[in-house]
């Protein structure tokens, strides 16, 4: 897929992926072997239909792809960006025997970004801050052919958080009839698609449009409200919710516990991305909300996030930044494809290596951090080899912003207000991993607030499940 | 959106607002805070909630920085676009005995529903509070309201004594008051100064902390403080902690962060500080 270059893209953030042509499409279209078993299909965590979807963008019939692929997931414009598949679909299909999968994930966000700027329902949904009526709504399209039924009862489900688990499961529910308010924390809806993914990754208009062709199904969104603190869980089913899906996400950050971490110009990649992607710090000063990074920026971890937070400060105007990481690359759980990414724009990989603490100046400002050398010993739990210090190796990175993102725990508000529902040691909802019930009758839970995988397309299908199951539950109640 | 009912001057860049936030009106309680944000542009901002009418909030902002100015040109009948809350945890307003709360300057607005929820609760209520000068002591005809003992300082002596509210909590306890708590709230080095006095007396003090907050729910880690040998996160575990635990250099410290950017903000848009 065709890029900006490395040298273009650091200093901006637009999106760094071109979407792929029509002319493009058709031709990626055409390669595909259209098996009779898709292994493609049975890789994707919400079964979209792969082959018969990229048939019809072989065939042209752009509209009929975007219908076929919304059969089964709410946000595909998310998806083709964000979602791993090397590890999914692409990475099922038989072409890998030549080593040349099709780009699947390419096709379908070539699908959606069609859809973006032809869907006259999305369009003006993004316009409208009611929720339309049914009769004042042009039908989303192939809303007929999808035989949605909105409006088919008049069943209230409450979806707390609008990320990716909760947004997948509300539009779920809507296509099946139910009335779904969605409640948010923040003031716009999206989770991690908003404050998490950085811009150049995934624009936020594309968010904000797929949120907008939910609000065309009927999902209400109420943002500015936190259950746990604005309403509780009780309150919630006293209003006459039927059902309630807890989608809260991953939200507590966690550091080191090393000396020197509430330094300023430490900041989690949490807090960093917030401000950011969310509060666009990047456009400071016409956005009131500002940014403090400073010229040479360490990020500890090896995730999607810990890319993200490198290449974000990078392009906030950082001159040298580094990714510290105490085991190897292999071991790195962020996708290939960002670590590339992140080492074309020149950031440099560190790795075995560990904070061990942060020196600060006599303002309280990061100056320096200590780390040692790591090597690998005997595989841990995770199956991964254990990194074990070399003593005597410490040594000093000359730095003046350390950005953490080393992981994070459930949303505390929603938990602590919640007493009720059973967690596991790491305050993880603990779930039917076929229903995604919690402990707690009528209530289901999924994505990152729960034990699991913690992809976007992980937390949608988890959303797709508990949907169904709703359903199904509310189906038996009447 | 939320309509604004209120906005006037109360002192020097210290104004009071009113916003019609019936959801955010309907639970909140003593010593809890909201997020609001003004406008799409708008930093999110942390605002302890002053008092509480019917589906109205009270809030009291000190200029600061961009948004804040911003929110001083907001006209009644005009919106601000987000607030909400209650965020953080409700202050425990039992009855002790005799509670001694402590306000300084802007933090003197966070104090009165405090302070009345103590009264409420059947304690015996004397009051502290302190501005630079007369002019920028704010809420005192509220305070004078509970029928508490309610003294007051300034820096200059041009109302009340001339001196620090540690300096009168000192002399309270030294003629042999006894008291069973201090709650404070106020500016970093006000709360530390009163809190190294109550230490030194053994007396339990609660402060209220404003620190940099993004979220307010536990997301960002902006407002992480060291109490004690733990990192707490002012938003969701606090925001009161034991005056005695908190590492007040670090509170300081983290205040100045984004000194500079909001500097030049305001700079750049031609706003006096």
């Amino acid at each position: 897929m065709n890029k900006q270059t490395p040298k273009e893209r650091i200093r901006n953030f637009k999106e760094v992926a071109f979407g792929l042509s029509e002319e493009e499409a058709l031709k990626e279209a055409s390669r595909c072997l259209f098996c009779k078993k898709a292994k493609c299909s049975m890789s994707c965590p919400v079964e979209i239909d792969i082959p018969r979807f990229i048939n019809a963008i072989k065939n042209k019939k752009f509209e009929e792809a975007i219908v076929i692929i919304k059969e089964r997931n709410n946000l595909p414009g998310v998806c083709g960006r964000v979602c791993p598949q090397e590890n999914q679909c692409e990475g099922a299909c038989v072409l890998n025997a030549k080593k040349n999968p099709i780009n699947i994930g390419g096709l379908e966000r070539f699908a959606a970004d069609w859809e973006l700027r032809n869907s006259q329902s999305v369009n003006q949904a993004m316009n409208d801050e009611r929720r339309p009526t049914a009769e004042e709504s042009p039908e989303p399209l192939g809303f007929a052919r999808d035989k949605l039924r909105r409006g088919a009862n008049d069943v209230k489900v409450a979806v707390i958080g609008s990320g990716p688990s909760g947004l997948t499961c509300a539009g779920d529910l809507a296509r099946m009839g139910y009335k779904v308010t969605v409640f948010e924390a923040l003031h716009i809806a999206g989770g991690v698609l908003m404050y998490g993914i950085p811009e150049f990754r995934l624009p936020k208009e594309i968010v904000k449009k797929e949120v907008a062709y939910l609000a065309s199904l009927g999902v209400e969104v109420k943002t500015n409200f936190i259950v746990g603190k604005t309403s509780l869980l009780k309150d919630i089913f006293d209003e006459g919710y039927k059902a309630v899906f807890a989608g809260t996400g991953a939200g507590l950050p966690s550091f080191m516990n090393i000396l020197g971490e509430n330094l300023n110009r430490v900041y989690s990649s949490n807090e960093l991305l917030t401000r950011v992607n969310l509060m666009k710090a990047y456009l400071f000063p016409e956005y009131d909300t500002p940014i403090n990074i400073g010229k040479r920026v360490a990020v500890v971890g090896g995730g999607n996030t810990a890319m993200d937070s490198a290449r974000v400060s990078l392009r906030l105007g950082a001159e040298k930044v580094y990714i510290v990481y105490r085991r190897t690359e292999k071991e790195m759980p962020a996708r290939k494809e960002e670590a590339e990414n992140a080492k074309e724009e020149g950031i440099e990989f560190n790795m075995l290596t560990l904070p061990v603490r942060i020196i600060g100046d006599e303002k309280g400002f990061v100056k320096a951090m200590e780390c040692i050398k790591m090597e690998l010993g005997e595989p841990d739990e995770s199956g991964r080899r254990r990194p074990v210090p070399v003593e005597g190796s410490e040594f000093t990175m000359d730095v003046d912003t350390v950005i953490v993102a080393v992981g994070q725990s459930p949303n505390p508000v929603f938990l602590k207000a919640t007493p009720e529902l059973k967690l596991n040691k790491w305050s993880k909802i603990i779930i039917d991993l076929e229903t995604q019930a919690t402990n707690i009758k009528g209530v289901y839970a999924g994505g990152d607030a729960t034990e699991g995988d913690d992809t976007v397309i992980a937390a949608m299908g988890a959303g797709k499940r508990a949907a169904k199951a709703i359903n199904k539950y509310l189906s038996n109640e009447k | 959106m939320f309509k604004i009912h209120s906005n006037e001057k109360i002192a020097p860049a210290i104004f009071k607002m009113v916003i019609e936030a019936p959801l955010v009106a309907a639970k909140a309680r003593p010593g809890q805070f909201v997020m609001i944000r003004i406008d799409e542009f708008g930093e999110r901002i942390p605002l302890t909630i002053a008092d509480i009418d019917g589906k109205n909030v009270t809030i009291v902002y000190q200029t600061a920085g961009v948004t804040t100015y911003k929110m001083t040109e907001k006209k009644i009948g005009e919106f601000i676009s987000d607030i909400v809350g209650p965020l953080g945890h409700a202050t425990d307003t039992k009855k002790i005995g005799t509670v001694c709360c402590v306000g300084g300057g802007v933090g003197i607005a966070e104090l009165y529903p405090v302070a009345k929820a103590y009264k409420n609760a059947g304690n015996n209520l004397i009051i502290i509070i302190g501005a630079r000068n007369k002019e920028l002591l704010i809420f005192k005809k509220e305070l004078e309201g509970l029928g508490a003992q309610l003294l007051i300082v300034t820096d200059d002596g041009s109302l009340g004594e001339k001196g620090f509210v540690s300096d009168i909590l000192k002399r309270l306890i030294d003629s042999g008051n006894k008291i069973d708590l201090v709650y404070a709230v106020g500016p970093g080095i006000m709360m530390e100064v009163v809190s190294n006095l109550t230490k030194s007396y053994g007396i339990k003090t609660l402060v209220s902390l404003n620190t940099v907050l993004v979220d307010g729910t536990g997301m960002c880690g902006s407002c992480r403080i060291q109490v004690g040998s733990e990192t707490k996160f002012a938003c969701v575990d606090g925001p009161e902690f034991d005056g005695h635990m908190v590492n007040f250099k670090e509170l300081k410290a983290r205040q100045n962060l984004f000194k500079e950017q909001e500097k030049h903000a305001c700079k750049i848009r031609g706003i006096l500080q």
